[in-house]
Parts: C-alpha cells; structure tokens; sequence
C-alpha cells in the first residue's frame, strides 16, 4: 500500500505546481457556470413548473458541477499515460515490481484530486455567498449531506475506472486519439455533464441510467441538491458500486490480456 | 544464474506501399509481414558474470532484455531466472532485477532526482539503512552528490544518465541489464560509468548483462561476449573467440608528400589523390610496420592512421559465414 500511496504523493505534488493554470480554470468555471445558470434563469422565467427540478436545486447542481469540474470532466485524460505506451517507455513501469493497473488507478486519482484541492474552494465560496436563487445551498435534510460524500467517491472512482479501459485500448490501436476523442464527447453527454439527465426525455433517461456515465457526476449532484429520496437515493449508490466493480473487473482482464500481448514500441 | 533455453519472438507488423492510394487500401485490408525478432535463443550466464551482448541493430538484443526483465512474454522457448520465469512472476521476478534501458528514462522529469529515488525506495520496500547505505555508496561511486538535488530536466545526458544508473541499482538487484548505458556519452562519462559498473560487479557479485554498439565499453568491461544477429546467436565465447573472426585485413589511411605512391604487390592500393592515400594491408602477409616502412621509402609521411574492422564490419562478415 506504501509504495502507492508515495506514488499517490509524487503526483498530486507535481499537480498542485501549475497554479496559472488554476487561476484560469477557477475564472472559466465562475464564467461557464454563471451562463449555464443565466440561461436556465431564462426558460424558467417562462414556464416554472414545466421543469424537473427547482431552479435553487439546478442552481446548486451547476455550482457544484463546476467546483468539482477536475474530479468528474469526463474528457480529462493523462497524457503521460498515453505516451508511455505508444513511444515505449512503458518498459520501465514494467520493470517495477507493482500492479501497473493500480499504479495508473492512483496516478490518475492524484491529479485530477490535485486539480480539485487547488479549484473547488475559491468557487464554492462565491457560489455560497449569491444571492437566492442564484447561488449554492446547503443540502436540505442531513441524510443527502450524508450520502452525498459516499456518492461523490463511488462517482470519482467510477469515472477513474472508465479512464482505465480507454487508457488500455490504446495497448491497441498505436494511437488512442480517435477513440479519445469519440469517447469524451459520447461520456460528456450521457454523464449529464452538458445537461443534467432529469431535463432529458424520459424514454431518453432510462436509456441513460442503463449506462455506467450516469452514476460518474448525477448522482452525486442530485442527491445533493435533494432531488432523490432516500430510498432512490440507496438506489443509485448501489448501482453506482455494482458499476465500479464492472468497470474494475473489466480493466483488470483487459490490461491482462494487453500485456500478455504487448508489444513495445520503438526498439 | 540466467538461463534461456530456445527463446523464439515474432513480431506482427503492418506493412504498406508508399503513396495515397496504398494507404486508402490499406484502411480496408492491411498486410502484415511476420518478423523473427528471435529464434531459438539459449545460453546460461552464471552469478557474478559480466557478459556483453552485441550485435547491430534490430538483431534482437533489447527484445531478449525485454523477455529477461518480464515485459515481453516469447512465444516459445524457457527462460528461468533465479528460479523464476519472469512473465509469469513479473513483481517477484523484477524485485531482484535492475534495468537501464539507455534510450529512456526512468526518472520523474518534473522533480529533484532525490524525489525520484524515495519514490524508487518506496516502491522496492527497500528499508532505511539499507537505501541510505545503497545511496551514499551510490552517490559516492558516481560522483553525484552534487546534483541529486536539482530536476532531472536540468541535467545533462551525462549526469542524467549516471543517475539513472544509480536508480535501477538502489533496491541492490542481484541482476542487472544495461540497455546501451553509454549511449551517447562523452569520453569522460563514459569512463565514469565504466569504472562503476566494474565496481559493483566486484563489490555486490552484481551479474551484468551489457549492451552496446561501443566495442570499447566490451573490451574495457566483458570477459565473454554473445554475438546476436538476425534473431541467432551467432557466437558465444570469450571476447578472444570473437577476434579470432575479425579479418585480417587493415587499413592505413596516409596524407604523404612527394610522387604518387607506388606499392609492392603484398599491399593493395585502395586510393591515391593528392597525396592522400588509402592502402589494404593483410596482416596474414605484412605486418602494420612492415607496411608502413614500405611506404616511408617511397614518400614522406605527413600523417598516418590504422583502421581495423570495426565490430559491426565483423558482424557483417559473421552474416556471411554464417549464410544467414
């Protein structure tokens, strides 16, 4: 466990190094999260009770949308990962007397977390102090402000455990950038990262929740904001764990099967 | 103890014309070549030993370091060391390995090369007096005391290297593969990395297995040399045995002042313009110094240099005997 958790540390350390770019992420988010709520401030001001949810709910699930963009951005993807297995210096990860499936599972917990601790708080402080209905609430009963740290954890490892396949496939195909590029754009949409999935269609919706992408950042959010019961809530957790164990199950076999084949680039 | 016992490898790689029109076909229907990165590889290294694994590119060397170190699994064949098969037992196996692959780096670019070592520690479970031993010793036999401190990006290949070398050795392995270590180095590091390598082989009976194009790291470090080419071992002996395929022949290269050359019959005139000259001497026949008075009584020599066969010209030569 030591010898991750050091690894966990090099990295979250490194990450926490690119402070402009953090600024300028906390700045796009404020701005991205101001207009998306703007323009759901409009439809509402149409027609308020043709919506799922209230407007102080989606004001809160888009502040935290934004705070916790580094944890759940479904496009987010380490390069590092990815060029060590098309030029090949993947042969020294191998040389190391670890389980290179963990290895890259940590390495890739730690940046994304180093990009969260960096950005979440300044964004979540302004979002608090708002005005009604714009800003971020607190949850509305104690049993959501419980569940909802659970949730938010099965989410991230979710999403990391998906990262994993996709990093995987590139043992594949020499170069991962189509895939990448099909994949963040399908995840974004089906995780409700664009949308929150209450808004789509209902025929749409159960489509959706048939898919591991809902249980990365939804369910998290709307238990927070107190949009599910306790009971629907129990419900999406465990799917959410049933989920995580697929996905981990899957990038084991697969990452097996890859090295077993493997073939390392460039002499 | 090292033990491969007909290793064989092919590798499956698509292949295609040039131009547009071969690469649209080829989005539909690929062709694929098979190439034996190597074929029926054996031999045993025994502890202690320092051997030197050569050959010219692509013959297979760094593909038989990457089935030894456990990342590549051959398709046929038993390679057993120290009782392990090690793509079966990788994280038992490369716990007592250490590697360098010379063309890559295993140093963490963003930060201190100590950051990079701790982290190495960590990961070997290496204990505290044992790494703080390790790495004083290390640190001292490497003469980088001075620069473990500073980012890897800031180093030059030399330090960079040296470092390197000290990170695959500090969970103290029992086996060491080095992939081309002195790739690239100036002379100076070279020696520097020679002088270490001999030394740990002596102090920890590390058993060493060396790569290199760099026919003097062989001569100044390896006893017995494994000559690989074309996914064979052509020949697997003391360094003696591979002299004893060099030719024969030299070849003096001389800037002179006066008439054109004229030569004897026992030497071969390769190229005469200007006064530079290039002349084909059999040792079997002449020796260097008989050449080289021969030609001092027909003219004055301004600048003289002797060239044998260098290791890749030998290894052309083996191809040939060996009709492959």
């Amino acid at each position: 466990m030591k010898k991750y958790l050091s690894f966990f540390r090099i990295r979250f350390l490194a990450g926490l190094q690119y402070r402009a770019a953090a600024w300028g992420g906390i700045a796009t988010q404020y701005a991205w999260g101001g207009m998306t709520i703007l323009m759901f401030h409009a439809f509402y001001q149409n027609a308020e009770n043709s919506f799922p949810m209230t407007f102080r709910e989606l004001s809160s699930y888009i502040w935290l949308q934004q705070s916790l963009l580094a944890m759940f951005m479904t496009w987010f993807y380490d390069n590092d990962i990815f060029d060590s297995i098309t030029s090949g210096s993947i042969s020294y990860e191998l040389c190391r007397p670890c389980d290179l499936y963990s290895m890259w599972f940590v390495k890739n917990m730690a940046i994304r977390l180093s990009r969260v601790v960096l950005r979440c708080v300044p964004i979540l402080l302004v979002a608090i102090f708002l005005p009604d209905p714009f800003g971020m609430r607190l949850p509305p009963d104690i049993t959501s402000a419980l569940l909802f740290p659970v949730s938010m954890v099965l989410g991230f490892l979710v999403l990391v455990s998906f990262n994993m396949l996709i990093y995987i496939s590139a043992f594949y195909t020499i170069s991962p950038m189509g895939i990448r590029i099909l994949v963040s754009s399908i995840t974004e949409f089906f995780a409700g990262a664009l949308i929150p999935i209450p808004f789509f269609p209902e025929w749409l919706q159960s489509f959706m929740y048939a898919l591991p992408f809902a249980s990365v950042q939804n369910t998290p959010f709307l238990i927070y904001v107190g949009h599910l019961n306790t009971a629907e809530a129990l419900q999406s957790i465990c799917l959410q764990a049933v989920w995580l164990i697929v996905l981990l199950a899957a990038g084991r076999i697969l990452i097996k099967h890859a090295l077993k084949k493997v073939v390392v680039q460039g002499g | 103890m090292i033990q491969l016992k007909n290793i064989s490898k092919t590798f499956r790689i698509a292949k295609r014309d040039a131009g547009l029109k071969s690469a649209a076909k080829s989005l539909f229907h690929r062709e694929y070549t098979r190439i034996e990165a190597l074929k029926d590889v054996s031999f045993t290294i025994n502890k202690g030993e320092m051997v030197g694994y050569i050959g010219p590119n692509g013959a297979g060397k760094s593909s038989t370091i990457k089935i030894m170190s456990g990342v590549l699994t051959p398709d046929s064949g038993e390679c057993v060391i120290n009782g392990r098969i090690p793509w079966k037992n990788r994280t038992e196996h490369v716990r007592e390995i250490g590697v360098v692959f010379g063309q890559r780096s295993q140093l963490w670019w963003d930060v201190p090369v100590i950051d990079s070592f701790d982290l190495l520690r960590d990961i070997y479970k290496v204990e505290q007096a044992q790494y703080k031993k390790m790495l004083s010793d290390l640190t001292e036999l490497l003469d980088i005391g001075e620069i473990i401190r500073i980012p890897a990006r800031q180093l030059s290949l030399g330090q960079r290297m040296r470092c390197e070398i000290a990170a695959s050795l500090l969970h103290n392995p029992s086996i060491l593969f080095l992939d081309e270590p002195t790739i690239g180095l100036d002379a100076v590091s070279k020696i520097a990395v020679r002088n270490f390598i001999r030394s740990i082989n002596r102090e920890y009976k590390t058993t060493v297995l060396l790569t290199t194009h760099d026919m003097q790291d062989i001569e100044a470090l390896t006893e017995r040399i494994i000559l690989i080419g074309k996914g064979r071992i052509l020949l697997d002996g003391p360094l003696a045995e591979l002299k004893n395929h060099r030719s024969s022949h030299k070849t003096l290269t001389v800037d002179y002042l006066g008439p054109r050359l004229c030569v004897p019959e026992n030497l071969r005139l390769l190229r005469d313009e200007d006064g530079h000259a290039q002349i084909l001497v059999d040792t079997d026949v002449v020796t260097v110094s008989q050449a080289i008075s021969i030609i001092s009584a027909h003219a004055e020599i301004k600048d003289i240099s002797v060239a044998g066969e260098t290791i890749d010209e030998t290894v052309v030569a083996l191809y040939k005997e060996f009709a492959i």
